[in-house]
């Protein structure tokens, strides 16, 4: 394996992390601040890219059908906080699980009715279709680097939206003492609207964006949303730090996991057996990574208590 | 009075046993349960094969033929508890529809045992073919290994010489590159089994490029194969690709777009093979649904027009003529030719199509003949 090929295998994973701290981000955000476990996020995810199909097949451009995404998705989440979510907070985690389990059964059945059982087309604009050379001479896709830009952007902003911001602070505040800050006279349930808003519209985002490169279909959330749950055990229930390092440290285990383990099987067995014991393998490093972290930090990397 | 009551109840219960009798011996109508995966991922295909095969019973006119139609959801636990509903309390005489293969060996085994014919319009496990045929196993799709068998044939043809294959992790996918190098025989670049379900592909299309691969064989059914694609045609490679129809299928073209144009890919079936069976079956899918068949469609209506065929010639209580009468296999097939194998599987022809463009609608045409008269390698294995 040459060092042009690892470097761009590590590209790869920063893409499939940033991905997934799209998605965990929110999913983080909902548990920190509402101690919500919410199984319909990656519904939300679905909702994102199907949303963006549906305005690129309308209007032929990819850059409204991300800002539909966003929209769509965050207008979603905010009515089922509103109508569901809301009368789960005081509730078990085992009752908010089946609850929102309930949600993805329903959203996945509404999306088959309204845009039926096939997959849609959704593909990249042309401005961001092809490959650039990167220093070193290695071709890499534009848009999986527009990805990455894009992630980064997104948690800069988010980094700054929770330190420096009024609204961060509540909802700083909100995931130290939630009946505190109520006391305090914050409007919590305004606050928790948005933050349910706010982490459904990245989820929507990500769909969107991902749905450009794979297949738009119903029930494309719940692989994701389980990597995504990986990652916030990983990175420490409730931080959006921890969200970011446990999607990258997830992203690049996975990435290099299914390109390495082949070949160093390789080196000491047959060629077949290699290939089958290393994939074997590679598909269950990121749990084996989620294991040793809870083995020696059992609130994950930035947990708290 | 009290004597009156009691002959009155008898007399209710000797009636209901008798109409219970009544409703059991069908008058030689065939009860046929339908299971398929119509919720979920993978939904697609299976609202193909309940629809093709509802056309083909509706088509036949036959009103003795009565279907029940279940979903599995994809699921095999969920298959199985369907399947024993079906069986026990609706006493269906035929079960078919399934998709994915470890639902088939899930169901098709007990529902076999259970003196029920199973008659595969899709999924075709090498277990089911070789030692493991059963009498009233039947298969009108084809052996697993089969359209990949093909593919390798033409991929040899093309002059791959040092091809990179992928497949998912999973029985079939080992199946899909074992009938693959089968009959292509070359060298290989690489050769990668992918998680099932995997999404991302921008690990292993590193690897193609890195590999000095002069040509890709890769199945990745339903939306693996989606994004497989449209990854691909993002990535500057522009080596010659050929795969099984499970990728280049009716129901996931519109959502590939021009990633998949031009690609040579394998399958029994084609909308636009001259027959006028699938003439009229394509003009009568059209026509009802308002979309082209996939290739999930036509395996269902040839199942469902094989079972027509079997019921006009013999009762389905009477299960050696029937099993006699479905191996004839004579109905008019949206292959042509159709004949079974001694294993109950189809002796058939594999086609070489290409990914076209007609109108703003892509489909697929036949551009030659990759495998003729094929028969799986493992119908030497069974003792029927």
């Amino acid at each position: 394996m040459t060092t042009l090929l690892l470097i761009e295998q590590v590209l790869n994973g920063l893409q499939f992390g940033v991905m997934l701290f799209l998605m965990a981000a929110g999913l983080t955000l909902i548990f920190g601040v509402m101690g919500l476990i919410n199984l319909a996020h990656g519904s939300l995810y679905m909702i994102g890219a199907f949303a963006a199909a549906a305005v690129a097949g309308w209007t032929g451009n990819f850059f409204l059908a991300l800002v539909a995404s966003l929209i769509a998705a965050a207008i979603i989440g905010a009515l089922i906080e509103l109508t569901v979510i809301r009368r789960l907070y005081d509730r078990d985690h085992l009752e908010q699980v089946l609850a929102t389990f309930a949600l993805i059964l329903i959203f996945s059945e509404a999306t088959r009715w309204v845009f039926g059982s096939f997959p849609l087309f959704l593909n990249i604009p042309d401005v961001l279709n092809g490959t650039v050379t990167l220093p070193g001479g290695i071709q890499y896709s534009l848009y999986r680097l527009t990805i990455i830009l894009i992630g980064l952007a997104v948690a800069a902003g988010l980094f700054l939206l929770i330190s420096k911001t009024r609204v961060g602070m509540r909802i700083r505040a909100g995931e130290n003492d939630r009946e505190m800050i109520a006391a305090l006279g914050v409007d919590i349930s305004v606050l928790y609207t948005m933050v349910f808003a706010l982490g459904a519209a990245l989820a929507g985002l990500s769909g969107a964006l991902v749905g450009a490169i794979q297949s738009v279909e119903v029930g494309m959330g719940e692989p994701v949303l389980i990597l995504a749950f990986v990652v916030i055990v990983i990175g420490g229930i409730g931080s959006i730090k921890g969200a970011l390092a446990g999607a990258i440290l997830v992203g690049l285990t996975d990435t290099l996991g299914r390109t390495m383990l082949p070949v160093i099987f390789g080196t000491f067995m047959e060629p077949s057996a290699a290939t089958t014991v290393g994939s074997a393998l590679a598909s269950m490093l990121i749990y084996i990574l989620m294991a040793g972290v809870l083995l020696y930090k059992p609130t994950g990397l930035f947990g708290s208590t | 009075m009290h004597a009156f009551r009691v002959l009155g109840a008898a007399g209710i219960m000797a009636l209901g046993l008798a109409s219970g009798a009544v409703a059991d011996g069908h008058g030689g109508k065939v009860k046929i349960g339908l299971i398929t995966t119509l919720t979920g991922g993978g939904a697609a295909l299976g609202v193909d094969i309940r629809d093709g095969f509802l056309l083909g019973i509706k088509q036949s006119g036959n009103d003795g033929i009565e279907v029940v139609v279940e979903d599995d959801q994809r699921k095999p636990d969920i298959a199985v508890q369907v399947a024993d509903k079906m069986i026990q309390s609706e006493k269906v005489d035929i079960m078919t529809g399934i998709v994915f293969s470890n639902l088939a060996l899930a169901v098709a085994p007990a529902a076999t045992a259970q003196g029920k014919f199973y008659i595969s319009p899709n999924a075709g496990p090498a277990q089911l073919a070789g030692k493991g045929c059963h009498e009233n196993y039947f298969n009108v799709a084809w052996q697993n290994d089969g359209p990949h068998e093909a593919a390798g044939a033409h991929a040899k043809k093309l002059g791959f010489k040092n091809a990179f294959i992928l497949a998912p992790n999973y029985p079939a996918g080992k199946d899909a590159l074992t009938g693959f190098k089968r009959t292509y025989e070359g060298a290989l670049a690489g050769e990668l089994f992918t998680k099932l379900g995997q999404t991302d592909y921008a690990a292993e299309i590193a690897q193609i490029r890195a590999s000095g691969a002069d040509g890709i064989f890769f199945f990745l059914p339903g939306g693996m194969g989606i994004s497989f694609l449209k990854q691909y045609a993002g990535s500057g490679i522009d080596l010659p690709v050929v795969g099984p129809a499970f990728s280049f299928d009716q129901t996931i073209l519109a959502a590939v777009g021009d990633a998949a144009l031009g690609i040579h890919n394998t399958a029994q079936w084609s909308p636009d093979i001259d027959n006028a069976a699938n003439k009229a079956f394509v003009e009568t899918f059209k026509a009802e649904y308002g979309r082209i068949p996939s290739i999930y469609a036509s395996q269902a209506f040839d199942t469902a027009n094989l079972i027509v065929s079997a019921a006009a010639k013999a009762d389905v209580k009477d299960t050696d003529a029937f099993r006699e009468a479905l191996r004839e296999a004579d109905f008019a097939s949206t292959r042509g030719d159709f004949r079974f194998g001694n294993n109950q599987h189809p002796i058939q022809d594999f086609y070489v199509r290409e990914v076209i463009k007609d109108g703003d609608v892509f489909t697929n045409k036949i551009i030659g003949i990759g495998l003729e008269d094929r028969q799986d390698v493992y119908a030497a294995e069974c003792k029927l």
